[in-house]
């Protein structure tokens, strides 16, 4: 009689489903990687095919009027091949005695100290912009629009006055002020803000039943916000430091390019447009190494998304 | 209901316009305390007069940099929605293209400026136009492409209840239900497309346009002048930023509807 | 002493603007300890604010509200309720048993107690192999045992259900009806459960409470004397009888 249960055999087909779920997802990550790899070689495939059409125009002696002006021309400065570009991370540059991926590996680390400052001291500061205006909803209505219009100020373009600013104006501290950490502040404005703004509609997305619950209980306001609405606004959280991530990244290069602080992927690439003319190939695989620091911290993101929400974001992913 | 309208309204326009004020007075207050030369922050009088004095050349750069950011933003919202349309159409190529479009997405896109240098020139502001559309183009594709997609199923099994066409169904459903999503990233795009349009200047492009102003401004200790530059700067990206809320309003006025009504 | 006591309460949503909503008048109601009421009625006859009235999550515009002699505001800060709702309402970061251990959790109980009385509830409603999983995994009839489970699990002296089996299948639905009187039988806990269905009223509750809208108001009592509420009870013509008069009753407050 008991599999005539209904509860029973719901309970069944529901432990069956979550093996072929996990099942389901290990497949997905597997085809995800294949079609990323398949991907870059399509994309190198491009680039060295678009290459040889150019030379093959050049050698013929034809004037065709788009490459060389809408698309970009084909000589080796222009587009040094893949494989001098990849042969770069082997070699090591005149006057130094690394190699080059070891000394853009360097480059990157000091960038991501960079980045990574910002990003937790915007995520802190974003986070507690959240908190006080979903408490107060005259003062939401009244800073949110500021905290909207503070991203339509291109800080990073004065980053060479918050450097001279930050030396000037923050020696209250114990250490030292030096300018990668006015660097870092750029990343924090560049950061805080999708937190703010996603972290005030998390905390505002508990659904009303939960809340009710929550009351039926009498908990207070500190175990409201710990065990319901920090949980809640997560989905909404991790979309966040997806973009402050990868803004932390930009604003940490762009910062180290205009405000003159040695090291850094950033002043790398400056350095290396600099000297393009000589060495077009290092330019490209500097540029190359920006992108990986900037898919690497995204993947991280992603990774501690996986770790905290686990399975119960199985709804909400991106 | 009108009167309880009308203060309603009063009400939410009064507390952003309060807060304002105390916000540039504890601007002008606190300078006193932490930048006593008016050195590095100037007061927002001092913005306004230095705008005032170099309005020629600053008003200059604005046109210059607002041709970049409008028409790079213009092209990268029409490549991206194309995109979008496109690769939405097949199942295959959506699943597996807008996930790449993601990681892509947290390249440092801005790193390519001086490699556009290169390939359009260093004078030619179509380099900096190259690096809007690019920033512009992926939030634009994948907002879209995730809209297209991420339709209720009941609402498209419906439609094909009812015979419906396939384009009537984009029509009907995906299109309207992408709206939110596409005005989404227009609104964030419209900001980064400023940020990129005056980084991409420091690179090369025009030596009129606003980036170079900063620039050389800083360099030569003229704090006024830069931030009467980055004040234009924040006014293009203002106008088009409000310029998107408007034509969202206007597009999809039940979107607004629906979050007025859940007001407690 | 009573269980709860309604004395002339009232509620009157957005007062003194456009859109006031007059959603209850003068309810008086005695539930006695032990008692399984049902509130039923057609929608917007303010069944549900009423429960919300006893769980004092909202507060009444005049009148009264006591529970064991209490305020209910003062029940509430007590941890007197448990609560259930149409949907689970489980919180989805949460595995089961850690949803069930929420409220033990706000109310300082030690982890080992915790666990031991989680595992007790899981076995009560028959999931005791699923404490691990999430919510999201569970179908929703064994979600919506779960959240009856976290309601029992401090044994609140009141137990208070809006629709909690609404948005369940028929069959489902009428084992959860006979689980639920099994859990209430070996806890003689009092419970205020409100319901769309006449035959669920019927079958659940020692009172039906029939309630007429704008504004809602009590219309009728009715008490249901029906002894052995098992799987027969049915298909048993005192039970037809009693659903006949619920329904005639419904049909004369909404006249």
């Amino acid at each position: 009689m008991p599999s005539e249960d209904p509860l029973v055999r719901d309970q069944r087909s529901t432990q069956q489903a979550t093996s072929e779920a996990r099942r389901d997802a290990l497949a997905r990550m597997v085809r995800k990687t294949v079609t990323f790899v398949v991907f870059l070689a399509l994309l190198a495939g491009l680039y060295t095919g678009y290459k040889a059409f150019g030379q093959a125009i050049d050698d013929a002696q034809q004037d065709w009027a788009v490459v060389g002006s809408v698309l970009p021309r084909t000589d080796n400065l222009n587009m040094p091949p893949l494989s001098e570009i990849f042969g770069q991370f082997g070699e090591t540059p005149g006057g130094q005695d690394q190699i080059y991926i070891k000394i853009l590996f360097d480059e990157a680390l000091f960038t991501l100290r960079e980045a990574a400052v910002g990003f937790v001291v915007g995520l802190i500061i974003g986070m507690a912009i959240a908190l006080v205006l979903a408490q107060w909803r005259r003062l939401e209505q009244g800073l949110l629009p500021y905290v909207i219009a503070s991203q339509t100020i291109p800080l990073i373009a004065i980053a060479p006055i918050i450097v001279i600013w930050g030396r000037k104006n923050f020696d209250v501290f114990p250490w030292e002020w030096q300018n990668w950490m006015s660097v870092a502040i750029i990343a924090t404005y560049l950061t805080f803000f999708p937190v703010a703004v996603n972290g005030l509609r998390g905390l505002q997305a508990a659904r009303p039943e939960n809340k009710e619950l929550m009351a039926s209980y009498a908990a207070n306001w500190g175990q409201t916000l710990w065990r319901l609405r920090l949980p809640a606004s997560l989905p909404y959280l991790f979309a966040a430091f997806k973009i402050a991530a990868t803004s932390s990244i930009v604003g940490a290069i762009v910062g180290e390019i205009s405000a003159g602080v040695e090291g850094g992927l950033g002043r790398r690439i400056l350095r290396e447009a600099f000297n393009y003319t000589t060495g077009p190939d290092r330019l490209f695989a500097s540029v190359l190494g920006a992108a990986v620091l900037g898919i690497f911290v995204f993947l991280v993101v992603i990774g501690v998304e996986r770790l905290v929400v686990g399975r119960q974001g199985k709804g909400a992913v991106v | 209901m009108n009167s309880a309208r009308i203060t309603n309204t009063a009400k939410s326009f009064s507390a952003p316009i309060v807060a304002g004020l105390v916000i540039f007075g504890v601007w002008q207050g606190a300078l006193g305390l932490l930048d006593p030369d008016g050195f590095v922050l100037p007061a927002p009088i001092e913005i306004v007069a230095a705008l005032v004095d170099n309005w020629d050349a600053v008003s200059q750069g604005a046109r210059i940099t607002g041709f970049v950011v409008v028409s790079g933003l213009g092209v990268g919202i029409v490549l991206g929605v194309l995109a979008a349309l496109l690769v939405t159409r097949f199942r295959a190529a959506n699943e597996t293209i807008t996930p790449l479009a993601v990681a892509i997405n947290a390249v440092p896109i801005i790193a390519l400026a001086p490699i556009f240098n290169n390939w359009f020139g260093l004078t030619s502001p179509r380099s900096n136009q190259a690096i809007v559309v690019a920033l512009v183009f992926f939030p634009i594709f994948i907002n879209t492409a995730r809209g297209l997609t991420q339709v209720d199923r009941s609402q498209i099994e419906l439609m094909e209840s009812y015979a419906a066409s396939r384009s009537r169904i984009a029509r009907e459903v995906r299109i309207p239900n992408a709206m939110p999503y596409f005005f989404t990233a227009l609104k964030l795009a419209t900001s980064l497309a400023v940020i990129a349009a005056i980084v991409a200047e420091y690179f090369g492009g025009r030596q009129d346009a606003l980036g170079p102003i900063i620039t050389q401004s800083a360099g030569l200790t003229r704090y006024d002048t830069a931030w009467a530059a980055v004040l234009a700067g924040t006014a293009i990206g203002a106008v088009l930023y409000f310029g998107a809320v408007l034509l969202e309003r206007l597009v999809m006025p039940w979107h607004l509807a629906s979050r007025n009504g859940s007001h407690e | 002493m009573n269980a709860i006591e309604i004395c002339g309460a009232t509620k009157v949503f957005n007062r003194g603007r456009s859109n006031e909503v007059n959603a209850l008048a003068e309810i008086n109601l005695t539930v006695e300890p032990g008692e399984f009421i049902t509130l039923i009625g057609p929608s917007g006859c303010g069944k549900s604010t009423l429960l919300r009235l006893i769980g004092s999550l909202i507060a009444p515009s005049s009148g009264q509200v006591q529970v064991h002699g209490k305020a209910a505001e003062q029940a509430r800060l007590d941890r007197d309720y448990g609560m259930a709702f149409q949907t689970a309402g489980l919180f989805d970061w949460r595995t089961v048993a850690k949803n069930i251990e929420l409220p033990l959790e706000l109310m300082g109980w030690s982890r080992t107690k915790r666990r031991a009385r989680s595992a007790e509830m899981l076995e009560l409603v028959k999931l005791a192999e699923f404490a691990k999983h999430h919510p999201r995994e569970l179908s929703g009839g064994m979600q919506q045992r779960v959240a009856i489970a976290r309601a029992l699990a401090f044994s609140p002296v009141l137990l208070l259900m809006d629709e909690p089996f609404g948005a369940l299948d028929e069959m489902t639905r009428e084992h959860m009806q006979v689980e639920l009187l099994r859990i209430w039988e070996q806890t003689d806990t009092t419970v205020v459960f409100v319901t769309h269905s006449i035959p669920e009223a019927v079958f659940l509750s020692t009172r039906v409470v029939v309630m007429s809208a704008r504004p809602g108001a009590i219309a009728a009592n009715i008490a249901v004397d029906l002894d052995d509420r098992g799987v027969a009870l049915r298909d048993d013509p005192a039970f037809f009888k009693k659903v006949t008069e619920v329904r005639t009753a419904l049909r004369e407050a909404e006249a």
